[in-house]
């Protein structure tokens, strides 16, 4: 960064401190004369109200609360800098949110009868789901993925598989999204090589790839290689698309497993966005220009449980993003400032007890979500707390969002909690907790030193520890686990997975094998492992060519293994 | 929180006196969902316990021979990925076939009520799933361990 902007964080910062909400006479007067006596007649308890992200909340928000100029330098229009109202001018009356439910398990024929179901129920994009042997690049004839094939999503060990997923499905027509990080570039390259058979050409498709290593480290921890070899990768992956693919999005930045992982709102948020900055880094290292490449880059955060912290990260989200680009990147091009996000309803707060209770809280989430303006969500099912959902509860999560849609009227008006004192006031918080930890984190040499060092895991989990100690002691309830508790909980229908998905993915790949022309396999896995020796030449053409022979998942990332080694956490306990 | 406050009547703690409770925490198979583990860790040590972590993607023999080699009481296992019939009862078969009794076999995450049985009658207890009070699992463990102290001492 250059010198002008050496300070940018705190500089930011203090724009926070300039405007700290002091609550004014009006107030003050109103809690003498009213409230504390109102309070002491009715033997009222006070108690300290807070978020998850630790920030205090009072009764009441005024005028008073918010910053100088707030409506025209913060707050803005819809489609006008700095977004905080929405990226496009008429949001949902243009385009409603895509309803996208991540989807997989099994076999690749499981699976694709799975995405033709939502297709038919009128869902508008597809998400793939992948087993654990698939995120972490082995074949599911390795002995380490025995048991697990096909438990957590679906099973891809060569291109054929992903051929079967998407049987009779126009790669034309549909936009995918692929939940995979570290083997994102190969399965890329097996979406791709699946267009080019069907003879689509490669400006048509469309798709998302969540490749976010960063959170992987920070979070899912579903790693192959060191970070610094799987952000070459991704490096690689976001050069060759910019350039052949141009409606792929390449990184999809997650906050949402940093969330899961136990963190609060301002975390996610904060720790997300860091994650962001050091991807856009990266493109314009690779020399490319921000304008061109940040389109490309989307985002992906929880919608949890506390209503307004959760509307409020997501505005300052997007607020954040927009501020950040122009200002410290010089970013111009509006359109390139958009920060455009999936959301997916918190799994954490599901409830294994009374898993009905579960329909309520993913219809409160997901409300949090549009009223947030999101780009596309995933609902939760109300059986997930047990296992992978059923067809059932699948289709009530799905129905929630339509009846969110179609008969609350939410979306007929643009951000309409846009300008309620308390929101507005909380959105500033959300940023400003933001700055602060991206002020830190650049003390601390920027996140993928904080990462490395296990700074940023430790906070999670001490924010983890904390709000589980909250709940054991009733200061934060769930309902049906620590209140309201039934004795004789009665086990649901649940989706069962059987061995038969290891047994049948396990006799393909043998035939995969039988079939393949062993020569072009050597030959393209050779080639592969030159190319990624050499950290000036870029390894996608030659991941395709791989996939395209039948070299398997694992195959090709073993050339990485040895080329890179492989990664052991820091000590976190 | 005081170390004192999940010790409950019943169990013989006074073999426990000289040392603490060993357990070894330990996500088998290709799980990396750590959410849980490391909040058990944290709980363990605040209840007295000296507690070991594996790491993430140790190999059923690795969990094993960590466990035998730092002579734990207590194995905890968490897997959140299905696959918990399989990778838990690989570690129990290793122990019995290396004619190990003393160390106590515990697991928990996302265990279908159907599965439970299987596990128990691997000697795989409590199995327990998100919402679980951390007290049950602590109380839990001090059970398993005070049996598995039992026969070290034999």
């Amino acid at each position: 960064m250059d010198g002008v902007k050496e300070n940018y964080w705190e500089n930011k910062l203090s724009e926070f401190r300039e405007a700290s909400g002091k609550k004014g006479d009006r107030i003050g007067k109103w809690r003498k004369d009213v409230l504390e006596p109102w309070n002491s007649r009715t033997k009222y308890e006070d108690r300290e109200y807070s978020n998850s992200s630790s920030i205090k909340i009072d009764e009441i928000y005024t005028s008073q609360d918010l910053r100088k100029n707030f409506e025209d330098k913060y707050l803005g229009l819809p489609g006008t800098y700095p977004f905080t109202r929405g990226i496009y001018p008429n949001m949902y009356r243009g385009k409603l949110w895509t309803m996208r439910m991540f989807s997989g398990f099994g076999t690749p024929e499981d699976t694709n009868k799975r995405l033709k179901y939502l297709i038919e129920h009128g869902e508008s994009g597809l998400s793939i789901a992948f087993d654990m042997p698939t995120l972490y690049g082995y074949d599911c004839d390795n002995k380490r993925a025995d048991g697990e094939v096909g438990r957590c999503g679906v099973n891809v060990s060569s291109l054929r598989d992903m051929e079967d997923i998407l049987s009779g499905i126009d790669l034309g027509e549909v936009s995918t999204s692929m939940t995979i990080n570290a083997p994102a570039a190969v399965l890329t390259a097996m979406y791709i090589a699946v267009a080019k058979k069907q003879g689509v050409p490669l400006d048509r498709i469309s798709g998302t790839v969540q490749a976010d290593i960063l959170k992987e480290y920070i979070a899912q921890k579903e790693w192959i290689y060191p970070p610094e070899a799987h952000l070459r990768l991704i490096r690689d992956m976001m050069v060759y698309c910019t350039k052949n693919v141009p409606k792929w999005n390449y990184i999809s930045i997650s906050g949402y497993h940093i969330r899961e992982a136990g963190s609060s709102a301002a975390q996610e948020l904060a720790f997300t966005l860091a994650d962001g900055f050091h991807y856009v880094d990266m493109g314009i290292d690779a020399g490319l220009d921000p304008a061109e490449f940040a389109p490309r880059l989307s985002f992906f955060f929880n919608s949890s449980i506390n209503f307004f912290e959760e509307i409020a990260k997501l505005r300052a989200a997007r607020r954040i993003w927009a501020t950040v680009l122009r200002e410290k990147y010089g970013v111009r091009n509006e359109r390139s400032l958009y920060l455009r996000f999936h959301t997916q309803t918190s799994g954490y707060t599901l409830t294994w007890q009374q898993p009905l209770n579960n329909i309520v809280r993913t219809t409160i989430e997901a409300m949090a979500a549009v009223l947030g303006g999101t780009q596309s969500l995933h609902t939760n099912s109300y059986d997930e707390a047990w296992a992978l959902p059923s067809e059932q509860a699948v289709k009530v999560a799905l129905r929630t969002q339509q009846i969110i849609a179609e008969e609350t009227g939410i979306p007929d008006t643009i951000d309409p909690l846009g300008g309620s004192y308390y929101l507005e006031w909380l959105t500033d918080r959300m940023e400003e907790e933001a700055f602060k930890y991206f002020s830190e984190i650049e003390k601390m040499g920027g996140i993928l030193q904080a990462v490395k060092t296990g700074y940023i895991q430790k906070e999670i989990a001490a924010t983890s520890y904390r709000r589980q100690i909250r709940i054991e002691q009733g200061k934060e309830v769930m309902v049906g686990v620590n209140k309201y508790a039934e004795s004789n909980e009665k086990p649901i229908n649940i989706l069962r997975i059987s061995r038969r998905a290891q047994k049948s993915q396990l006799s393909k790949l043998l035939s995969v094998k039988q079939e393949r022309d062993e020569k072009k396999v050597m030959e393209a896995l050779s080639e592969l492992e030159n190319a990624l020796r050499n950290p000036e030449e870029n390894s996608m053409p030659y991941i395709i060519r791989a996939v395209e022979s039948y070299a398997t998942l694992e195959e090709i990332s073993n050339v990485g293994r040895n080329v890179f080694g492989g990664w052991k956490e820091p000590v976190l306990v | 929180m005081s170390g004192g406050m999940y010790l409950v009547d019943g169990k013989n703690l006074s073999l426990f006196k000289d040392k603490p409770i060993k357990v070894l925490l330990a996500k088998p198979g290709i799980d990396g969902h750590d959410r849980g583990v490391l909040v058990l860790a944290k709980a363990f040590r605040d209840a007295g316990m000296e507690v070991l972590y594996a790491g993430l993607l140790p190999t059923p023999e690795e969990v094993v021979d960590t466990a035998i080699n730092e002579d734990v009481d207590v194995i905890a296992l968490s897997l959140l990925n299905g696959a918990h019939l399989t990778v838990f009862r690989k570690i129990s078969e290793l122990l019995k076939k290396r004619g190990i009794d003393d160390i106590a076999v515990v697991g928990g995450g996302t265990i279908p009520d159907g599965d439970k049985p299987k596990l128990e009658k691997l000697g795989i207890t409590g199995n327990y799933g998100p919402g679980t009070p951390l007290s049950t699992i602590v109380d839990h463990i001090t059970a398993r361990a005070s049996e598995a102290r039992s026969r070290k001492m034999q």
